[in-house]
């Protein structure tokens, strides 16, 4: 698909499109140009370098917004084999914003859930922009009680940005549903792997996000809040959503340094939307190095090890007593 | 609009009632009476016209619930810290300094062991005039720890939720409490014990999200206002109307979230009660 760019992202497309005129140019009129397409050609790499190896937070977070990105779906088609979806929750109804089912990586029977967005209208519409009911996180729960009683791992793909904030939701108790996922996965007895692959919006990505390993792609976010509302309530305005951002230390190298992810899978310059196929081969092999790890784990040790690495998370000063 | 005529009021309370509780009075945003502040301690902090549940302050809150002479404060002196160095309008730690200042508290939540009607249980209450009770780290180790202090010693845990939802001057650190509380509580209840939650005005977001929402029983004071979302944001996502009543403990009952609805004054007598009934056998 052609890729929109991005605001920031202008610079390269505009050397592109002199690029093209350029080789255009020398093709109508014959004149040798070689040099100077040699010359721009530099140029645009140096570009791209200088945007791409220099990204702020919030750029990141657009990037992780990306309509063209990877989704969920895409993964557990191509990282994985032999997908098969179930659906449904068997309370209330089936959620297209949180696919689950069962999937085959590297001779690992999986069961996978995840966030699935939309790349145009009609998808978003029945895919409610990624943004999952409580149906979602209870069909999310059903098939992680399967995965235990069949000793399949987990792999859950976070991409939202966020719980659905509507009248249903809350009607259906949306807290309540993120709220047990949260408690059953810390005491989920088969190993859970769980990759940021876009967005990582609050409480709605940490009702799949507890896991043994918790990896994010270089350019998704995991954040407390959007940086839009983190500004409109600090900032009192949602103009201000770069500084949020920013501030927010929502980036996967920010949260590697505070030790709340695991690993940080690097995606091609630019962002994983350019090469898709090295994404989904990157995500393939990363999940399967973790769960042949987690998987000679004995299991008590495992849920004890899980247990510690959210226990330990926090940072405050006390007084000796 | 309650929150309208709320404002001003709760506003200038809370500045003032540490030095002068003295002199003060209170309009009541549900029927309008004037109480004196003195007196609407009191009594519990309830409009003694209309019952109106003011928002009361964690250590009132506990003395007023415990066995009198029973509570035993614990982990009183932890404090948070600015981890990310949080750029924004306002400093963390002036946001921080300007809260101790104004509710004497170190952070939003009291935490320790006292008896309910003789039986021993490990409580915590949090207190919403402190940065809206948000959870940061601080909040989450001392709510995890008196979780674990609950299973560790086999009492009930008992905790007193408010909260506009985690704390977003310790980014995704705040985040990370949601998962640490709720796995404390999955070990609590592996160990048959009980957990109760009294949800007050308000308890929303990320809170509600975690511990909030896992209790063995979950009671709530009246008319408290509960939820996942805010209402405004809920407004400008969907541009639906809202449902009369919608996001309070009543709507909540109602539509099935919460057990019971019990009013100030009978919440002590009420969770002894319930204890008498989801305590384990041998206790």
């Amino acid at each position: 698909m052609k890729v929109q760019p991005l605001e920031f992202e202008k610079p390269i497309v505009e050397l592109e499109e002199k690029l093209e005129d350029l080789k255009k140019h020398s093709r109508i009129h014959d004149i040798d140009f070689d040099a100077e397409v040699r010359r721009m050609e530099a140029k645009i790499e140096q570009t791209r370098r200088d945007i791409y190896m220099n990204l702020t937070a919030w750029q990141r977070v657009q990037i992780a917004r990306h309509v063209a990105r990877p989704f969920a779906l895409d993964y557990f088609m191509r990282s994985f084999t032999d997908f098969m979806e179930i659906h449904g929750d068997r309370l209330f109804g089936d959620d297209k914003a949180m696919p689950a089912g069962f999937a085959m990586a590297g001779g690992h029977r999986c069961a996978v859930i995840g966030h699935q967005k939309g790349r145009d209208t009609k998808e978003n519409l029945m895919r409610n922009f990624g943004s999952a009911h409580p149906e979602g996180y209870r069909k999310a729960l059903r098939l992680m009680r399967l995965a235990e009683k069949f000793k399949l791992p987990v792999v859950a793909l976070i991409d939202t940005p966020g719980a659905y904030p509507g009248v249903g939701a809350e009607e259906r108790h949306i807290s309540e549903a993120i709220a047990v996922n949260i408690r059953e996965m810390m005491v989920l007895r088969t190993p859970v792997v769980a990759v940021v692959i876009g967005e990582g919006g609050s409480g709605g990505a940490l009702g799949i996000g507890v896991a043994d390993r918790v990896l994010m792609f270089e350019n998704s976010y995991y954040s407390v809040i959007s940086p839009e509302g983190c500004a409109a309530i600090l900032w009192k305005h949602r103009n201000q959503a770069a500084a949020a951002a920013e501030a927010l230390k929502l980036t996967a190298h920010d949260l590697e340094k505070l030790k709340l992810v695991d690993e940080v899978l690097p995606e091609p310059l630019g962002g994983a939307h350019q090469d898709p196929q090295r994404a989904m081969a990157d995500l393939q092999k990363a999940v399967v190095k973790h769960l042949k790890e987690l998987s000679a784990v004995p299991i008590d040790k495992l849920l004890a090890d899980r247990y510690q690495k959210y226990r330990r998370v926090g940072e405050y000063i006390e007084a000796a007593k | 609009m309650g929150i309208f005529q709320k404002r001003p009021f709760g506003h200038g309370s809370s500045k003032k009632k540490k030095d002068m509780p003295e002199g003060l009075w209170q309009k009541c945003p549900e029927c309008g009476d004037v109480t004196h502040n003195l007196e609407l301690t009191q009594n519990q902090r309830v409009c003694p016209n209309c019952d109106y549940h003011f928002t009361q302050a964690a250590r009132e809150r506990i003395e007023d619930f415990v066995d009198p002479g029973t509570f035993e404060e614990l982990d009183a002196d932890m404090l948070s810290v600015d981890t990310l160095k949080f750029k924004g309008l306002v400093t963390y730690t002036d946001t921080l300094k300007k809260h101790q200042k104004k509710t004497g508290l170190k952070e939003a939540v009291i935490c320790g062991t006292g008896l309910l009607s003789g039986r021993k249980i490990s409580l915590a209450a949090m207190d919403f005039h402190f940065l809206a009770a948000s959870m940061g780290s601080v909040v989450g180790e001392k709510i995890t720890r008196t979780i674990e202090r609950g299973t560790a010693e086999r009492t009930p845990v008992i905790l007193f939720a408010a909260s506009g939802g985690a704390r977003m001057y310790e980014g995704m650190l705040s985040l990370m409490q949601m998962a640490k509380t709720s796995g404390a509580l999955a070990l609590h209840a592996q160990a048959g014990l009980p957990y109760i939650v009294v949800l007050t005005n308000s308890t929303m977001a990320g809170v509600m999200a975690s511990f909030a929402s896992l209790g063995d029983l979950i009671v709530s004071e009246p008319k408290c206002t509960i939820g996942f979302a805010g209402a405004r944001v809920i407004r400008e996502t969907t541009h639906q109307e809202l449902p009369a009543g919608f996001q309070t403990a009543e709507f909540l009952e109602e539509h099935g979230l919460v057990d019971m609805i019990v009013h100030r004054k009978k919440m002590r007598a009420t969770l002894a009660e319930a204890l008498n009934y989801l305590s384990p056998k041998s206790a």
